[in-house]
């Protein structure tokens, strides 16, 4: 008999029932609640008369609508206050715990659930949030749902779901200097496309992969579904324990040796069959930027704007001139000589605390370029910014001429007041360089923090491999 | 949910691969703490000139006439024709309820992102998958004659052309008989609550710190 997956071994042991057409019922062990995907899944709650399965499951934050300036002050737009009144309400009313906006570990869903412990490996993670993929990052299976399914886990504790594909993706040898999570996971989504991964579950493996921190992990997980994979996931090793070790919501004593024994099996076995597999040569990568409107429109720092012409495909050519169109970009323009009004620092992909030391060594005692209109460091959770203001992170940022603010989900979708205006130019941290995603009419480009954060200092993309080796 | 049986009318082509849930239904408008009144907003950026907000008249905005849902007849259509990977990037259901609430029962394309494809069936929406050389022909023969409508039978799982030509479709079992009879998938979980908290019992003894309250800390 072959061996399992680490996809395979979570999917089992988290099944309740199956039936002939291979429609099961899954266990859902960690619901992650915000303020957007929400609302209407409660509604729906109160009106069937029902109440949450397992309260003590969930764990709700205001993130997507919370203003990154003054938080004291409140919310000023009053559509935005009621959405997060509601869910300080339903949180209230069916005993959740909720970190409201004014509490120190208040911030983006994914940062804050690692952070708190409250992800932890071999479970089931959920959240009415595409980005569900980053807690994957701890072999567990995690994984975006929508509002309809936010109510079916708050009633039921259950997901009804079909099984994915395995497919493997494998980051052989290191990363050079200046190369990031970031970088390799924008170079695998240009590789099999935002669609590649669409019916899969992927699992990151190889050299390049173990040796990134779990910060970087999650950065890579968080992705999986620009990939078009609900799920990505990573498997257990010493790293993944040593950052869960004395986190609140992890268990303790006798309770966390047996979880301990019990992780080491998240692995996939040597004798296991994936039904794709991918791979990737890490030395060889250079920082990625994106040039268009969809995240597999992506290249390297040291490369140009590709040609719609000499794409073969008629629809990839079309999508790729009306890209470059929006983009007001010309083929074979050095990605160098893009140069960005607006930097940022901040999102569920990079706003961790790794993230803001790697911006921060980047720029430190550098000036934010003439050409630069704002340039916004967003942490990703109240603890991040208490533990980046410790490091004196914040101050590097600042005499940079950089903002500091509050967390939040901020200008990664631009729900809140932080916003790109038509025809601005934005090197963001974030993970979807759709049109009009970070303001309409606003024109995003995807890179790692520390390229982000140079780009701001020279008004330009940089080859920060250079930078480093210098 | 509406019950899902057979649907016809006029179908509108979007001519562009990796239609995200951003463009369909822009952010601004996930401020609602309602699942419906959407419509207006679909497609918000390309189909007006302006920018917009919620509470904002759309009545008085100005249209781009480019933009296909802007055509006549498309303001009618009930069938929407898109290109691979729709429904991409965000888990937003909204972007299901503004194409809903617009009046589209039925998406034609040659693939869909997961999540997406996933919130149609919980809203009585269905979205068929066909191969990208049919869709091509459709895209031709809506575009050579406009107002161009198609059968969608879900319980034979056939769409019929105009002139007469049957096309085939793969759907579900499970999901297909959800929307034929427009079940409510809550209720069919719970009726299996007792496996639900066998399930538990026997979870709580192998790994007993997924149970664990905080307040028990």
């Amino acid at each position: 008999m072959s061996g399992k997956t680490l996809y395979d071994k979570l999917w089992d042991s988290h099944l309740v029932r199956q039936d002939e057409s291979g429609t099961a019922l899954l266990y859902i062990d960690r619901h992650l609640v915000h303020e957007v995907t929400s609302p209407q899944a409660f509604e729906g709650l109160r009106l069937a008369g029902r109440n949450p399965w397992r309260s003590e499951s969930i764990l709700a934050v205001p993130d997507h609508n919370v203003p990154t300036t003054a938080r004291a002050a409140g919310i000023t737009d009053p559509v935005s206050r009621v959405q997060v009144e509601t869910l300080d309400r339903n949180c209230s009313d069916f005993g959740i715990t909720e970190f409201t906006m004014t509490d120190l570990r208040q911030g983006i869903v994914h940062v804050i659930g690692p952070e708190q412990g409250a992800t932890l490996p071999g479970m089931t993670v959920v959240c009415g949030d595409s980005h569900t993929s980053t807690h994957g990052a701890f072999g567990a299976l995690a994984f975006g749902i929508g509002t309809s399914e936010v109510e079916h886990v708050l009633a039921t504790q259950c997901l009804i779901q079909k099984k994915s594909g395995n497919m493997q993706i494998r980051v052989d040898g290191t990363l050079a200097a200046g190369v990031s999570a970031k970088d390799v996971v924008l170079a695998i989504i240009a590789r099999i496309g935002t669609a590649g991964g669409t019916g899969f579950a992927l699992e990151f493996t190889g050299q390049a992969i173990r040796d990134l921190s779990m910060e970087g992990r999650m950065t890579v997980c968080n992705m999986a579904i620009e990939a078009g994979a609900r799920a990505g996931m990573i498997a257990v090793d010493d790293t993944t324990i040593e950052y869960l070790t004395g986190r609140p919501y992890a268990p303790e004593g006798a309770q966390w040796e047996q979880a301990v024994s019990a992780w080491a099996e998240l692995h996939t076995d040597a004798d296991a069959g994936f039904d794709q597999m991918v791979s990737l040569d890490a030395g060889a990568l250079a920082p990625q930027v994106s040039w268009g409107t969809s995240p597999e429109m992506v290249t390297a720092i040291d490369a140009v704007v590709p040609d719609p012409d000499a794409e073969v495909d008629p629809v990839k050519r079309e999508g790729m001139r009306r890209a470059l169109v929006y983009m007001d970009l010309q083929p074979g323009m050095a990605i160098t000589d893009i140069r960005p009004d607006h930097v940022f620092i901040g999102s569920c992909t990079n706003a961790r605390i790794e993230d803001l030391r790697a911006a921060a060594a980047a720029i430190r005692g550098r000036q934010v370029a003439a050409g630069i209109k704002q340039a916004l460091v967003v942490p990703g959770s109240g603890l991040v910014k208490q533990q980046a203001e410790a490091e004196g992170l914040d101050r590097v940022f600042t005499e940079a001429g950089f903002e500091w603010r509050e967390p939040g989900c901020s200008m990664c979708l631009a729900m809140n007041a932080d916003r790109l205006e038509p025809g601005d130019r934005c090197a963001s941290t974030s993970n979807r360089n759709f049109e009009g995603r970070q303001g309409q009419g606003g024109r995003t480009h995807l890179v790692s923090p520390a390229m982000a954060a140079v780009a701001a200092v020279t008004g330009h993309f940089v080859d920060i491999r250079q930078q480093e080796a210098g | 949910m509406d019950k899902f049986t057979v649907v016809s009318g006029i179908v509108a082509p979007l001519d562009r691969t990796n239609v995200d849930t951003d463009a369909i239904i822009p952010k601004q408008f996930l401020k609602s703490i309602h699942r419906t009144g959407f419509g207006p907003n679909l497609f918000d950026e390309w189909r007006y000139l302006d920018h917009g907000e919620p509470g904002k008249d759309n009545t008085r905005r100005p249209l781009n006439p480019e933009f296909v849902l802007n055509q006549s007849p498309y303001q009618d259509a009930v069938i929407l024709l898109g290109r691979e990977n729709f429904g991409c990037g965000s888990s937003r259901e909204h972007a299901v309820w503004a194409l809903l609430d617009y009046g589209f029962r039925v998406i034609i394309a040659p693939g869909f992102a997961d999540i997406f494809f996933n919130n149609c069936f919980k809203n009585g929406v269905l979205p068929v998958v066909l191969d990208s050389a049919i869709v091509d022909r459709l895209f031709r023969a809506v575009a050579g004659s406009p107002g161009y409508t198609l059968r969608v039978d879900l319980p034979a799982q056939q769409i019929t052309t105009p002139g007469g030509e049957v096309i085939g479709f793969e759907v579900d079992p499970f999901r297909k008989d959800c929307l034929i009879k427009g079940l409510d998938d809550i209720g069919l979980t719970l009726q299996h609550a007792d496996s639900i908290r066998r399930y538990e019992e026997k979870r709580r003894l192998e790994a007993p710190w997924l149970f664990n309250k905080q307040s028990e800390k």
